[in-house]
């Protein structure tokens, strides 16, 4: 697939006039947003702004319909992508609450999962032997027992474990584009202090974040590069980390009364 | 999300192929006469002939069950064909370079080589095609060992002290309707005897496969574990792609004197019909096994064929201190339906079961199962544990306990677990958005909730097993 266009240039994600419902329900409602390599960008706001939302239209959730819009990934337009598709060209989903698979050991999900993508790319499965290897490489990375690559997918996992494994999802996938769902609902500060730093160490100049939160508190060991406010289903003011600040300070109420439509163009 | 898996449940049956042989037949009808001509095809001993005669009489006393939770068209036992051999068999080949070349191509093409130099290490087959034996392999090294395992019908001939001492020992011809009617009209199936303090050198496997149109396939086991003996047993069935229903109607009687032990293990893969519950096998089978003392019996059966399953694989734990276990996979999808589970009957002290059942219905089918742990006033100290799960893939389907638990014995412990899941859209979308097809995602998601399971069948046929579900899931997504 080719990297880059024009248009597009030096854009991971290029997110133009999004419009999306659920059960016929229009949640995003033109939605812009651009994100370059490497940067970490942070959307905050109230709740059911579509902020989750946001995360599942992306990564091809059914039940998410998109009504209007584009959003090209690296280039490549991947809303009429299947999730599997979506998931392969570099886009990685951390679940605010990632789903038990009883009897399914972690093991194999991840052998399945880095070899689909591997296969999508053209490239071998691993042997069982290499996997191993890597997986526990990466399980040491993220500070889980590596009794843990045997166990069901997050059978019996403690909320912090669940997080942890979903960061090791994303050490061995390498995705482009990292989309954290309210990763730090249901974590103590020492868990979410060890899944700031696990993502931290992922931040590269060739992968960018996009870190959906309703608290600031995950921004002060994450720090962002920009900070929207979605509200409404439209970003209604982008800012830089001092942003989430104010709004830690002042709340969301008063951005209600923000006029979208110009500050939307500051973003474009 | 419904669609999609309906998608990928979409599935072909590999084994629907009909093999081009030539065979002898007998007329559709069952009277005394069709059982004298069974029986002279055998060249059976007068006692044999009597003994099925009596049966066929007490049979006509009977009527049909119709307590399973089951809907098909009642069967008309006098369209089927109670016999069916190739022709080739007539002069009893006695090696297999005698054997017609069709049959020994139809058993590779389902993945059992025949051939000496082919066969799997460490694995004894006898191939029943139709109403006969073809061949059983290993025969003269199991042999060395003191192990019999002929087909029956040659055992009927060789041991016919064994065979008259424990045949209908364990199920008595008049314990159900389709157990009486086997006992009239059994054609082939496998004879195993382990003497005393033998472990059976190798794994023994039958491989059933019905071929000829509108034949019924009535098979017969039996497994005579002696004292301190142990034999893991395995069996496979398939048959052709046709849209008549034909009945199968097994017996299988396993005794495990004192202290041995036998496993039993089945992948049922008998053709299931189409989408709309078209043709199919009608699956009654009677399997049951008893325990002296310190005994134990071990049965694990993964069903995902025939249209209509109605099958109770039972431990009678008549020895003090005997064990019987049951571990069972029962898929279903499209219209097919199965009522199945065990019957576990505590009669000696410090008897142990457990029970380990998992449903998977899918489609429009319906997946029942039933299950009775009886403890007699004599099973002192007698203990059951019972996990029944069930999965459910799409709204259609249906998935349905029936647990019996009967305690006369105050001291004797019964443990009962049940849930009922689905195929969540959370599950199939982690896997997606990790890059996995549907497919295999489905196909995950149920071998997971299937491996308590699988980790209890002999390494060969987890792997057959495991692959079976896959090929059952497998399908096409848009």
């Amino acid at each position: 697939m080719s990297n880059t266009t024009s248009s597009t240039e030096n854009s991971m994600l290029k997110i133009t006039d999004l419009h999306a419902s659920v059960e016929e329900k229009n949640i995003l409602k033109g939605l812009n947003l651009d994100v370059k390599p490497g940067e970490v960008h942070a959307i905050m706001g109230p709740n059911g702004a579509g902020k989750s939302t946001t995360g599942y239209v992306l990564s091809g959730r059914e039940g998410y319909t998109v009504e209007q819009g584009s959003a090209l990934l690296d280039g490549v337009e991947i809303l009429d992508l299947e999730a599997e598709d979506r998931a392969r060209a570099g886009l990685f989903l951390a679940f605010q609450y990632p789903v038990e698979i009883p009897g399914v050991s972690n093991l194999e999900f991840l052998k399945s999962s880095v070899d689909a993508q591997r296969e999508a790319r053209g490239e071998e499965a691993y042997t069982s032997a290499e996997f191993l290897k890597v997986a526990k490489e990466a399980c040491k990375q993220v500070n889980l027992p590596l009794a843990f690559l045997k166990r069901g997918v997050n059978e019996g996992f403690s909320g912090g474990e669940k997080k942890r494994n979903e960061l090791m999802q994303m050490i061995l996938l390498k995705p482009k584009l990292c989309i954290l769902d309210e990763t730090d609902s249901g974590l103590d500060i020492d868990a979410m202090q060890v899944v700031a730093n696990g993502v931290n160490s992922q931040r590269s100049p060739d992968r960018s974040f996009i870190i959906v939160t309703h608290y600031q508190r995950l921004l002060d060991y994450i720090k962002p590069d920009f900070v929207h406010v979605l509200s409404d289903g439209k970003i209604v003011k982008s800012g830089d980390a001092s942003l989430a600040k104010e709004l830690e300070a002042e709340g969301y109420s008063w951005i209600h009364n923000e006029p979208a439509d110009e500050l939307e163009g500051d973003l474009l | 999300m419904t669609e999609q898996i309906d998608k990928a449940l979409e599935r072909e049956y590999e084994a629907g192929f009909v093999s081009d042989i030539e065979s002898e037949t007998f007329e559709p009808g069952l009277n005394e006469d069709i059982i004298r001509r069974i029986s002279s095809m055998k060249n059976e001993p007068e006692w044999m002939l009597e003994w099925r005669l009596k049966a066929f009489r007490v049979w006509q006393e009977m009527e049909e069950p119709d307590w399973a939770h089951i809907n098909y068209s009642k069967i008309d036992f006098q369209a089927i064909s109670y016999y069916s051999a190739p022709k080739s068999m007539k002069d009893k080949p006695k090696s297999l370079d005698e054997v017609d070349p069709e049959l020994i191509r139809t058993y590779e093409k389902l993945g059992i080589p025949l051939i000496e130099q082919q066969m799997l290490a460490g694995i004894a087959v006898d191939a029943v095609f139709d109403s006969v034996s073809v061949v059983t392999t290993f025969r003269e090294k199991l042999e060395e060992a003191g192990v019999i395992f002929c087909p029956i019908s040659d055992a009927v001939h060789r041991f016919p002290d064994l065979v008259k001492k424990y045949l209908g020992s364990v199920v008595p011809t008049k314990d159900n309707y389709f157990a009486a009617l086997n006992c009239a009209v059994f054609t082939d199936g496998s004879f195993v005897y382990i003497p005393k303090g033998t472990r059976c050198p190798m794994e023994l496997s039958t491989y059933f496969r019905i071929n000829e149109l509108n034949t019924g396939q009535f098979e017969r086991t039996l497994i005579i574990a002696d004292e301190g003996s142990h034999v893991s047993y395995l069996e496979g069935c398939t048959a052709p792609q046709r849209d008549e229903n034909q009945l199968h109607a097994a017996v299988v009687e396993l005794v495990a004197l004192d202290k041995a032990e036998i496993k039993y293990s089945t992948v049922q893969n008998w053709y299931p019909g189409d989408e709309n519950g078209k043709g199919g096998i009608y699956n009654f089978v009677t399997k049951r096994g008893i325990c002296h003392e310190s005994a134990k019996i071990s049965w694990t059966q993964v069903e995902t064929g025939s249209a209509v399953t109605w099958k109770y694989p039972s431990c009678i734990l008549k020895g003090d201190n005997s064990v019987g276990e049951f571990y069972s996979v029962a898929l279903t999808r499209g219209a097919q339906q199965a009522d199945t589970g065990t019957k576990m009957i505590h009669l000696g002290k410090n008897t142990k079961s457990t029970i380990i059942s998992k449903g998977i219905s899918a489609g429009k089918s319906n997946n029942s199962y039933r299950g009775l742990v009886r403890m007699n006033p004599g099973a002192q100290g007698a203990r059951n544990f019972t996990q029944c799960d069930s999965l459910l893939i799409g709204d259609q389907c249906g998935a349905h306990t029936f647990p019996y638990v009967e305690s006369r014995n105050p001291s004797a412990i019964v443990e009962h677990e049940a849930t009922t899941s689905k195929v969540s859209d959370e599950q199939m979308f982690l896997c997606r958005q990790r890059g996995i097809e549907p497919e295999k995602a489905v196909s995950m998601i149920v071998n997971g909730f299937c491996k308590e399971v699988f980790k209890e069948l002999p390494m060969e046929f987890a792997v057959e097993a495991g692959k079976l579900l896959e090929i059952s899931l497998e399908g096409s997504v848009g």
